[in-house]
């Protein structure tokens, strides 16, 4: 149902903006490397990546 | 490296777009689309990473670490909502045929002119510093290549002077050569976006061919880097927010104002929705789109990690990627990463100059010089080519502005911070747009406030301190506010401190923006063509049938366009059209044949003519689509074609109005004729009437006047009661034309009484017995002693007898004449019945006689008896007196009159009387 | 200036009794012999055995009107002398010609002058 994605892809919108904005994103603001990168690196990648992996599931899903 | 080297490459990669955009432009006109692609579609946005993306990033990145990522999380951001709103743009922009975000939003407000021109000025006025920062990448691209460590580099005035002036030039030309090489109405061009896509793969691969050299060839992986990076305290600064510098505040804003340019960038519309072939590439974009832009970032920390950590200050950081594989020897790699660079900022130029231009050309030039009426529009070619042009002219104009700005200004900031300059002038349309996506209520005024405001906040407290700064203005507003007022410093609005001057210039701008936006359009009534239009905007899923505006076939049935048609050009001018539609397509319509979509098309667009082109096509979609249109939606058309439906309708009732009145004019003239003939006949008849007495007392006064001598008494008697006689005759005929008058006036009778039927016929029975003597008629009645009480007026009841009684004796037999009058009661109704032996009176005629002025002319009957007011007359009395009249007739036997009265008796009368 | 001896005929037909008396006195005060008819048919009836040399006639009357008896009359031979003048109300040009068309001689509208409708009937009994 496309209504459906649409309310998903709404949700998604909201819960992204809260997890790469501030003060979130401040939680990740540490001198420290994890999986040898920076860690507000890694975390802005990783987020962004699983944001990327979401929205292409959402639209893939296919119609009936 | 040469110069040459350089120039040559950058030429032989151009003559490669050149032929990319060639060959898919002439695959189009063959029909076949190559750019109706999700992933093209997806490349061509990245259109959005320009030499600031590939340059700038980095150098800002040494500044401010990660805070780059925020230009490119903001349009991740908005990914998941492009299902949404992308599509309702693009399916608004392709119904309304929009061709920029001017256009957009002047459409959206109504058609408005104004918006058009504001929108345009402010879209120009904020993207120059945007194409100067390109020109300075390149320049600085050319330079670094050239001059890298050589220490030869001549004097920078000289130098940029040529170099800069040169690369602005060459951009304008190749802009100019490849944005305008055709028109196209709906300013499409599909080699331009193929170009694009095949920039974005250059810029992508290029840059990670150089992060990967970086991070692999000159460090030993991504680990090895950043544990480098945290041993040095500069390097280690850039790793988080907080060491470098950036407040959440200022990357809250940064992620905002981006996730608005992705869409309000004029060059973003135009890839994303002008360009667009198809809704159904938005899905696959939502994440392509943010994978490339997570691609292209992801080397831009080590880059700019690499070069702090292995170049001194003398290395300009927006340079670090050609100077890490040009310092560590791999020449060709930075001359791959020049072309890398060069590709972003020429498709960021193109793409943006193009954009502008239609802007330009359309919302300013060409409605200018539409005005000074110095466009042939006779001359079709003539008029194409001086669009192409002004086109031309204004691409060159903007270029030359941006030189002007980057030579002036920008050359002494760093890339980032002047393209952030334009994100925020941009972030200036986004209260309109979403307002006009989602907010019916939002108006023009407001959106022409709103905007107002915030681009004078933004040129306040962005540009014109730059322009200060680099000694253009004086710069004491600046430090002690506009006129000296503290509260309107530039960086410190209202006195508020501590936040970088973008962020600053961001919030305000667009706070007020959005305020002035809101309070005035709640403050301000919408027109009819604005209300029409936010409709189609808000509501934009309701005017199209499916999501494919470019399959989408629209069917009629002729007749209902027709009658559409009807409704608001005319018959008149419907007929024309429809016979030209015939003549040039040459088919022949019919009623209930079905209309194919070129049809529908050509009524609407003619009815736009007419109602405007929103209205035009929902009332078209209403004849055109199988739902029948919501009542909403009508009352959307009927508020604004309201005037001319109101007019159509008071056409047609008047239209009706005098249909009736022409058939009542025709009825009555009729009536008028048939009345004329009617008096025309009764002044012949009256005249006989007078003439015959006339003659009998002329004639016989003159005997007796000449001859009074030799007449005998007997004789002169005689004749003198014939004169008495005829006068008498004379007399009735002139009260009976009276009598006409009266009854006409229809008064109640007067003097009613108390009466004695039977008495009344004896009475005028003896009144006329000398005449039914004279004409040897014999007469009855039967009973003479019935008691018939009615109440009445007794003269005009008398009359009544006497005119049934003449009439009768009129028609008579001639020679054996005989009248019977018939008197009885039934009921509570007394009958009055008076026979003759005439001819009678045929079928055709009963009705008739009782109709003023009728009489019964035939051969038989020769010459009408009376006035032919007499049955009238009669009638007329009896109806006064609650009573009926009716004939019996069998034609050669005579014919029965007879009056029925209510009967009334004395006792009844008197009870009544006490009642009251 | 009653001329004795004068034994021409008259026939005089109206529906109207009244002026069927004045016209009677009239024509019997100049010594003409006077026969009266009441309607056309009567009239007609009346010359079956009796040849008047002129008809006083009137076209409005019940039954057979007087252009239609003057048509009839001229269909019998006998008559074939006998004048016609018209006497009636009917004054239009197209009556006149209607009554000329059907074989009358003279036409004299209602109200007639006694003087003028006497000197016509002698003149027409004088010169024929």
């Amino acid at each position: 149902m496309a209504d459906d994605r649409s309310s998903q892809l709404i949700i998604l919108f909201f819960v992204f903006v809260v997890l790469l904005n501030a003060p979130i994103l401040q939680i990740f603001d540490r001198k420290e490397l994890w999986f040898g990168m920076p860690a507000l690196y890694f975390y802005l990648f990783f987020i962004w990546l699983v944001l990327i992996v979401v929205v292409g599931l959402i639209v893939r899903k296919k119609r009936k | 490296m040469s110069l040459s080297l350089v120039i040559g490459c950058s030429l032989a990669y151009i003559s490669l777009l050149f032929l990319i955009a060639w060959w898919v432009d002439k695959r189009a006109e063959r029909g076949v689309s190559v750019v109706n692609n999700p992933y093209i579609y997806a490349l061509s946005l990245a259109v959005y990473c320009t030499a600031w993306t590939f340059f700038g990033s980095v150098g800002r990145a040494t500044t401010g670490g990660l805070s780059f990522l925020g230009v490119y999380l903001g349009p991740t951001l908005l990914a998941p909502l492009w299902y949404m709103m992308l599509r309702k743009i693009i399916l608004i922009s392709k119904n309304q045929r929009i061709t920029s975000i001017a256009d957009f939003i002047s459409s959206r407000y109504g058609k408005s002119t104004t918006l058009g021109v504001i929108v345009t000025v402010i879209a120009v006025l904020g993207i120059v510093p945007y194409i100067s920062i390109q020109l300075k990448a390149v320049t600085f691209g050319i330079n670094t290549l050239t001059h890298f460590r050589s220490g030869t580099a001549p004097g920078p005035t000289a130098f940029w002077l040529d170099s800069g002036f040169w690369v602005t030039v060459a951009m304008a030309t190749f802009t100019g050569v490849f944005g305008t090489r055709k028109l196209d109405p709906n300013e499409r061009h599909e080699g331009l976006v193929a170009a694009v896509a095949f920039e974005s793969i250059v810029k992508l691969i290029s840059f990670s061919a150089v992060g990967l050299f970086v991070t692999f060839g000159i460090y030993n992986g991504f680990g090895d880097l950043f544990t480098q990076a945290t041993l040095r305290e500069d390097t280690a600064k850039m790793l988080t927010f907080e060491s470098s510098g950036i407040t959440p505040f200022s990357w809250n804003v940064l992620v905002m104002l981006s996730l608005f340019a992705i869409i309000l960038l004029p060059r973003q519309f135009h890839i994303s929705v002008v360009e667009n072939t198809s809704p159904r590439h938005i899905p696959k974009a939502m994440w392509v789109f943010p994978l490339y832009l997570l691609l292209i970032n992801i080397f831009v920390l080590p880059i700019a990690l690499a070069g702090k950590m292995m170049f001194d200050a003398s290395i300009h950081p927006d340079t670090y990627v050609l100077s890490l594989p040009l310092e560590k020897g791999a020449a060709w790699l930075a001359l791959a990463a020049f072309i890398g660079g060069f590709s972003a900022a020429t498709s960021m130029i193109v793409v943006e100059a193009t954009a502008l231009s239609i802007m330009f050309s359309n919302h300013i030039l060409v409605p200018l010089l539409i005005r000074m009426r110095s466009i042939g529009s006779n001359n079709l070619v003539n008029g194409a080519a001086r669009l192409l042009d002004i086109r031309r002219l204004s691409i060159l104009l903007m270029l030359f502005l941006a030189y002007l700005y980057q030579k002036s200004v920008g050359s002494t900031y760093d890339l980032v911070s002047v393209g952030l300059i334009s994100f925020t002038a941009a972030a200036q349309l986004a209260p309109v747009v979403i307002g006009g996506l989602y907010w019916k209520r939002a108006t023009h005024q407001g959106a022409v406030a709103g905007l107002i405001v915030g681009f004078v906040i933004w040129a306040f407290c962005l540009p014109l301190p730059s322009m200060a700064q680099a000694g253009i203005i004086s710069g004491t507003f600046v430090k002690e506010g506009l006129f000296g007022i503290s509260f309107l410093k530039p960086y410190a609005l209202f006195g508020v401190t501590g936040i970088d001057p973008i962020t600053h210039a961001a919030f305000w701008s667009l706070l007020i923006n959005t305020w002035t936006y809101a309070i005035v359009s709640v403050n301000t009534q919408p027109s009819m063509l604005s209300l029409t239009q936010a409709d189609l905007f808000v509501n934009i899923h309701k005017y199209i049938s499916g999501h494919e505006y470019d399959i989408l076939k629209r069917e009629a049935k002729i007749g209902d366009l027709k009658s559409v048609l009807n409704r608001y050009l005319g018959e008149t001018r419907t007929l024309a059209l429809l016979n030209d539609y015939q003549a040039i397509s040459r088919t022949v319509l019919e009623e209930q044949q079905t209309a194919q979509a070129d049809l529908v098309s050509f009524v609407e667009t003619n009815l736009a003519g007419a109602i405007g082109a929103a209205s035009a096509r929902v009332v078209i979609d209403s004849v055109a689509k199988e739902e029948p249109i919501s009542l909403d939606e009508v009352m959307r058309i009927l508020d604004q074609t309201r005037e001319a439906v109101q007019h159509s309708r008071i056409m047609e009732e008047k239209n009706e109005e005098l249909k009736m009145l022409t058939l009542q004019l025709t009825n009555a003239n009729v009536q008028l004729k048939q009345l004329d003939r009617l008096k025309a006949d009764f002044i012949t008849t009256v005249t006989h009437e007078l003439r015959t007495p006339v003659t009998s007392i002329k004639s016989l006064s003159k005997i007796i006047l000449d001859d009074h001598d030799r007449l005998d008494d007997e004789r002169r008697t005689t004749y003198l009661q014939i004169i008495v006689n005829e006068s008498d005759r004379i007399s009735r005929l002139i009260n009976q034309v009276l009598d006409i008058e009266k009854l006409r006036s229809e008064e109640p009778v007067q003097q009613m009484e108390q009466l004695e039927l039977t008495e009344i016929v004896l009475h005028a029975v003896a009144g006329m017995q000398q005449l039914l003597t004279e004409r040897n008629i014999q007469c009855s009645v039967t009973p003479t002693d019935l008691e018939l009480p009615v109440y009445g007026n007794r003269d005009k009841l008398i009359q009544v007898v006497v005119n049934l009684l003449s009439n009768a004796l009129k028609f008579c037999d001639p020679q054996k004449g005989r009248i019977d009058i018939l008197l009885r009661q039934k009921d509570k109704f007394v009958f009055f019945g008076i026979r003759d032996n005439g001819p009678g009176i045929p079928v055709q005629a009963r009705q008739l006689i009782f109709e003023q002025f009728t009489q019964l002319h035939s051969k038989e009957q020769g010459k009408p008896h009376g006035t032919g007011l007499g049955l009238y007359i009669t009638k007329k009395i009896v109806e006064q007196h609650q009573g009926s009249i009716r004939v019996e007739s069998e034609p050669g036997h005579g014919a029965f009159f007879e009056i029925i009265l209510p009967l009334s008796e004395p006792s009844n009368r008197v009870l009544e009387k006490n009642a009251y | 200036m009653q001329i004795s001896g004068n034994s021409a005929k008259i026939l005089v037909v109206d529906d109207e009794p009244n002026i069927v008396i004045a016209l009677e006195y009239l024509l019997q005060r100049e010594g003409y012999e006077v026969q009266k008819a009441y309607n056309g048919q009567q009239a007609l009836d009346c010359m079956e055995n009796w040849t008047p040399d002129i008809v006083v006639l009137d076209v409005m009357m019940p039954g057979m009107n007087g252009f239609e008896v003057a048509r009839r009359l001229r269909e019998i031979p006998a008559l074939e002398l006998t004048k016609i003048i018209f006497l009636t109300a009917k004054g239009t040009q197209r009556d006149k010609e209607s009554g000329y068309a059907s074989g009358a001689e003279y036409y004299m509208i209602k109200p007639f002058d006694n003087d003028v409708f006497i000197s016509t009937v002698n003149e027409i009994m004088a010169y024929g």
